[in-house]
């Protein structure tokens, strides 16, 4: 095991981190500012991956899907959010659970009648189907482009968070929404934003994550542990929180995989529950730090 | 109260007769879940063979979703044999789920054509007189690939597949027979099934093995991120992928684009074998689908096929088409098989092919053939 070979596992951890961090960050936020635990985010991970591939084959570009995936998955998620998920604010937890879980199989099989059984592929764009030399080793270049997307994602959001005015509304109205709301902040119209943004990761993520991986109607499901995971790791509603979450599940599971994989699939649940146990509010929790 | 009696028994012997024309059939797939396409793709090519023999009338069908679930396949199977009084059972996808079902049918004594799921027990040591296969054993697929690689003068292989049963029957086959060709298995790793979607670390470490070539089972969505994410590691120079078939299965292959261009690998059937039965029905089948035929679509024909040669042959309930099908030859798509007498499994050629460009799609090139591959019993004893 030569240099190559480590650094080439550095870069597969870091990639998939940062297909956990775009999930992630959605969920994260949506229930920082909400308190609403929206578990049909990985299905709109799912949509984004198949309007993707659909927007794909109509514009006959992957950068169309590239815009109109997250713009698609967006329209559902307001859709969502006037139909259930307003009402359900006030609902309690287990009424949202039960609502958003439901919904899983709702998209589930919406994807199933538009788009069929058979999983589906996506290809990437021309100019980033090929390896790249980095480090000194050759690596796909569209995951190169990931880890980027990923990097610029999170600086965006820690700049929008922290340095503008808008972030220091929704600071605020995490901390405490009904004193926002009193100094003159329209959190009603807050959360909506927050909530269109996060659905708008998710589909960039589903869209992003097609031409590395397929498109299958179980998708949804089975990324939405793994991000449930970094959440609970990070801290509820935390973007540090989600960022820390992402990098370690990342690694812990592609070290996993490269040395130990019978290991892999239990290790982020023993991290996970090793922190619910240490350090259940997360190992950067949102507030009161 | 007398005349009453009589048209209550008139009425008996009119369902009774009624019944007896009929052959009723269980068919017991997935019609939702990861294997649905698969369930789907079964029931097309087994409706398929009906029609074209126009013998539909003959039979009526009982369908029954397992969801690939084997406590949800297990009820299924009781409530066909119990409620609908089948007299034969057809389908079975997942492994997991006939492993559920082996013990109640053999219970029950109904016989079961398996369409699918390639657990190498059910013909081998688990054997039953009731049930009989016409796809394949896992054994079946990857052992031929084994020997063939051996044969091209390939000396080390690195193998990966997905951590389950099928996936370590698979594995265990090709290295039994690449080992026994004078090849060694260099290393290889299981992957946590069902929860692997990024394959970059497992490529790197098959990579960093030096191994000449690799050798993987996977199928469906695993398949397509495997062999995508194969290909933007651009590894077809220095490790050539070979497989058990389904990696580059016709059903999905056109979603893997072309990272499948290439690969290698053994199969009971691909739509380009050449024979007349098969070219007829590839073309019947293109005019209805537009897109080729799958070796799914062939096992469900198949299961068809059996069932209508034991009833031509005289069987008529369970018993008779249970031992109808046992020895059973005829001729299929896929080239002359036989359902062995020794195990009820069956006995077919194997392909070796590789994925090519055709214009703007994928076809399959056929490379070569090793015919009438037989599992051996392992074990089995079915009298």
């Amino acid at each position: 095991m030569d240099a190559g070979f480590w650094v080439l596992q550095f870069l597969n951890a870091l990639q998939y981190s940062m297909l956990l961090f775009l999930l992630s960050i959605g969920l994260t936020v949506i229930f920082g500012l909400l308190h609403f635990v929206n578990l049909a985010h990985g299905a709109l991970y799912m949509m984004g991956a198949y309007l993707g591939i659909s927007a794909a084959a109509l514009t006959g570009s992957y950068w169309g899907a590239f815009i109109l995936a997250p713009l698609g998955v967006t329209a559902i998620g307001a859709l969502l959010y006037f139909t259930l998920i307003d009402r359900l604010r006030g609902a309690g937890p287990m009424n949202q659970v039960l609502v958003t879980f439901g919904l899983i199989f709702v998209f589930l099989d919406i994807a199933r009648l538009g788009w069929g059984d058979v999983a589906l592929g996506l290809s990437a764009p021309a100019g980033l189907s090929g390896t790249s030399n980095l480090l000194g080793v050759s690596y796909p270049t569209y995951r190169l482009f990931i880890i980027g997307l990923g990097a610029v994602v999170m600086a965006v959001l820690w700049l929008v968070l922290a340095r503008t005015q808008i972030g220091a509304m929704i600071r605020a109205s995490v901390e405490n929404g009904d004193m926002a709301a009193a100094m003159g902040i329209n959190v009603g119209r807050l959360f909506f934003a927050v909530f269109c943004v996060g659905c708008a990761l998710a589909g960039l993520a589903g869209v992003v994550a097609a031409p590395v991986f397929s498109a299958t109607t179980g998708m949804g499901i089975s990324i939405l542990i793994p991000t449930l995971i970094v959440v609970v790791i990070g801290g509820l509603g935390s973007l540090q929180g989600a960022i820390a979450g992402s990098l370690i599940v990342g690694l812990i599971e592609t070290v996993g995989a490269a040395f130990l994989p019978s290991f892999a699939a239990v290790a982020s649940y023993l991290l996970l529950a090793a922190i619910l146990v240490l350090r259940p509010q997360g190992l950067i929790p949102a507030r009161g730090t | 109260m007398k005349k009453l009696f009589l048209a209550a028994a008139a009425a008996s012997l009119l369902a009774v007769t009624g019944a007896s024309a009929q052959t009723k059939v269980g068919v017991l797939l997935p019609y939702s879940g990861t294997y649905a396409a698969l369930g789907n793709e079964i029931t097309l090519g087994f409706n398929m063979a009906l029609e074209e023999a126009g013998r539909t009338g003959e039979f009526e069908i009982v369908k029954e979703d397992t969801e690939a679930k084997p406590p949800v396949g297990l009820a299924k199977a009781r409530k066909l044999v119990l409620e609908d009084e089948v007299d034969v059972i057809m389908g079975l996808v997942s492994s997991g789920v006939l492993g559920a079902v082996r013990d109640f049918v053999d219970g029950a004594e109904v016989p079961l054509i398996v369409a699918n799921a390639g657990n190498d027990e059910a013909t081998g040591e688990n054997c039953s007189p009731y049930i009989s296969r016409v796809s394949f054993s896992n054994r079946q697929v990857s052992g031929p690939m084994g020997e063939w690689l051996a044969e091209q003068g390939v000396k080390t292989a690195y193998t990966l597949a997905p951590d389950y049963a099928a996936g370590h029957q698979m594995v265990e086959a090709f290295t039994q027979k690449f080992t026994e060709g004078g090849g060694e298995v260099v290393g290889g790793e299981f992957t946590p099934f069902g929860q692997t979607s990024d394959f970059g670390p497992y490529l790197t470490n098959a990579k960093s093995s030096g191994a000449e070539a690799l050798f993987v089972f996977y199928a469906g969505g695993e398949a397509i991120s495997f062999v995508k994410q194969y290909g933007s590691f651009d590894l077809k120079e220095d490790l050539p992928l070979y497989g058990s078939g389904f990696v580059t299965s016709p059903l999905y292959v056109a979603a893997e684009g072309d990272a499948a261009v290439g690969v290698i690998a053994a199969l009971h059937y691909v739509p380009t074998v050449d024979n007349e039965i098969n070219n007829a029905f590839v073309e019947t089948y293109k005019a209805a689908h537009d897109k080729a035929p799958s070796e799914f679509t062939i096992q469900g024909y198949d299961a068809a096929k059996a069932l209508m040669a034991a009833i031509d042959s005289g069987a008529s309930d369970r018993e008779s088409i249970a031992k109808a099908l046992r020895g059973l030859k005829f001729d299929s798509p896929r080239g002359p098989v036989e359902i062995d007498a020794a195990t009820n499994n069956i006995v077919h050629d194997v392909y070796i092919y590789e994925t090519v460009k055709e214009g703007d799609g994928l076809t399959q090139k056929i490379l070569g053939t090793i015919e009438a591959v037989r599992d051996e019993p392992h074990g089995c004893q079915l009298d």
